[in-house]
């Protein structure tokens, strides 16, 4: 993976690697998803998204908070690009949207100290890491988040050196236009760095992979024919629709 | 034929079973022992099953809370998990339960969307052997089973043969054991796979498109115990090969 001043992106079938002024590039247009590796998302990251659990956490089947973090895979095909449309399938009313920040591995990171965690990040995407909502954390079945496009994510991955603080960037979500969420991550019980270490204790991260922080209190719902914004400045904005499933 | 991967002679090779040998590209023979047996397929997603076996599933009921099972607990693993034939996996110094899952494993030949019971075999470009290490002492009731349970670095060893769907006509009438320092330890067969591998596929791309290099591992039957540092675990399946692990400690 490549990633120059600026940043990386990939429109449709190339890769681009821009060292311009991020406001000179295309708005519109289709998007590959940026390159990455394996995709891993943490669950239940924000306070108040643990604290919006209540007690359920000590009750069956969950019997005790989280120690570890709570971690999960997106497989490949759930990859999509900025300017992406998202089928919803039949099944579902509408679908959550985990907005949150993406972490591209840059080095292979094994047993990596909180410390020297940030050195190992090449640089940051936005990530909407859908769901068809489902009450339970206990052992939710792949169809809820596993399913082909699933994880639109872009529209570029900005280099590390442009956000100085990742730990004190706000996600803004908009459905339509409307503001659905805002939060910051700063409300995360593992800030950055932290969840590379913890991660990194058992499992290698490999250049290039994915690591999402975690997504805010309260996450939205859209529904097929809605567009979902969202902004995280500075990285910019990823703007994906939501269609319904065509028939099989 | 069987296929595998290997490192040898400072570059890695595809190769072919050829007697008790190995054949490269080139003809050149090599015995199993003096190469570096590496996964046999680069893998794509990797999708595996827990409580696929009836046996199985008894032996954890203590631990479940499901009192029925409406469909496959399917799971993904990364690619830092895996690890070839006669590979060393790790048990970490805190552990007090550390236990082998000898799986077949289906490798994907063709993309598969929506694919009927039917047509399902047709996706599949051959099968291997799997052993899914689980700790069990990490085990939390969030997403499970958790990663720091399942997906810890090379505690999946798959090998030694990616076999050509071709020549396993059946998959389900393959026995299947794991042996702990010679010992049997764990002994079932295909034949009582809950979900079987045409129902796995027609059930994971009804959702999810699988692609070649996709790898399911099928599930376990009953038989788990305790292993340590010095053991040596093989698993066999029937057709397919055995499967050899070493277990080390954390600092090796």
């Amino acid at each position: 993976m490549l990633v120059i001043e600026g940043a990386l992106a990939c429109l449709t079938g190339r890769v681009a690697a821009e060292d311009r002024p991020r406001s000179a590039w295309p708005a519109t247009g289709a998007f590959a998803p940026p390159p990455v590796g394996t995709a891993y998302g943490t669950l239940l990251n924000h306070r108040d998204v643990l604290a919006a659990l209540g007690d359920a956490v000590h009750q069956p089947p969950y019997k005790a908070p989280p120690k570890a973090p709570v971690l999960y895979i997106k497989p490949r095909h759930c990859l999509a690009g900025h300017g992406a449309a998202v089928e919803v399938p039949a099944e579902a009313d509408a679908l959550e949207v985990g907005a949150q920040l993406g972490i591209v591995i840059g080095r292979e990171a094994c047993r990596v100290r909180k410390t020297d965690a940030l050195a190992f990040v090449a640089g940051y995407t936005i990530c909407s890491d859908l769901s068809v909502p489902h009450p339970s954390y206990y052992r939710p079945s792949l169809r809820f988040k596993a399913r082909d496009g699933f994880l639109p994510l872009g529209p570029w991955i900005l280099a590390a050196h442009h956000v100085p603080d990742p730990d004190a960037l706000e996600v803004v979500v908009q459905i339509d236009g409307r503001e659905a969420q805002r939060y910051s991550t700063a409300g995360m019980q593992r800030g950055v760095a932290r969840l590379i270490a913890e991660v990194s204790s058992f499992m290698t991260l490999a250049r290039g992979d994915l690591l999402m922080l975690g997504a805010g209190p309260a996450a939205p719902r859209a529904r097929a024919g809605q567009t979902v914004r969202i902004t995280i400045e500075p990285i910019g904005a990823l703007v994906h629709r939501l269609v319904a499933q065509a028939s099989a | 034929m069987k296929h595998a991967r290997i490192a040898w002679a400072g570059a890695v090779h595809s190769a072919v079973a050829d007697g008790d040998h190995l054949r490269l590209a080139d003809g050149t023979r090599l015995a199993e022992d003096h190469v570096v047996w590496l996964p046999p397929v680069v893998p794509g997603t990797i999708i595996a099953l827990g409580i696929n076996y009836a046996d199985h599933k008894k032996e954890l009921a203590n631990e479940l809370t499901l009192s029925a099972k409406d469909e496959p607990l399917a799971f993904l693993k990364g690619p830092n998990a895996l690890v070839g034939h006669r590979g060393r996996t790790r048990r970490p110094a805190d552990a007090t339960f550390m236990h082998y899952e000898c799986e077949l494993a289906v490798v994907i030949g063709r993309h598969a969307k929506r694919v009927k019971r039917s047509d399902a075999l047709a996706h599949v470009a051959g099968y291997t052997i799997a052993n899914d290490y689980a700790i069990r002492d990490y085990l939390e009731n969030w997403y499970r089973p958790n990663l720091r349970v399942k997906n810890r670095d090379g505690a999946t060893v798959l090998g030694p043969w990616l076999v050509d769907a071709t020549d396993v006509p059946d998959p389900h009438g393959l026995s299947l054991r794991t042996f702990v320092n010679g010992e049997l330890k764990q002994q079932g067969n295909t034949r009582d796979l809950i979900d079987d591998v045409p129902a796995l596929i027609e059930y994971l791309s009804g959702f999810m498109t699988l692609s070649p290099g996709d790898i399911i591992l099928t599930g376990t039957p009953e038989g788990v115990s305790n292993v340590v540092p010095g053991d040596a675990v093989v698993c066999e399946i029937e057709g397919l090969g055995r499967l050899v692990n070493a277990i080390v400690s954390e600092g090796s």
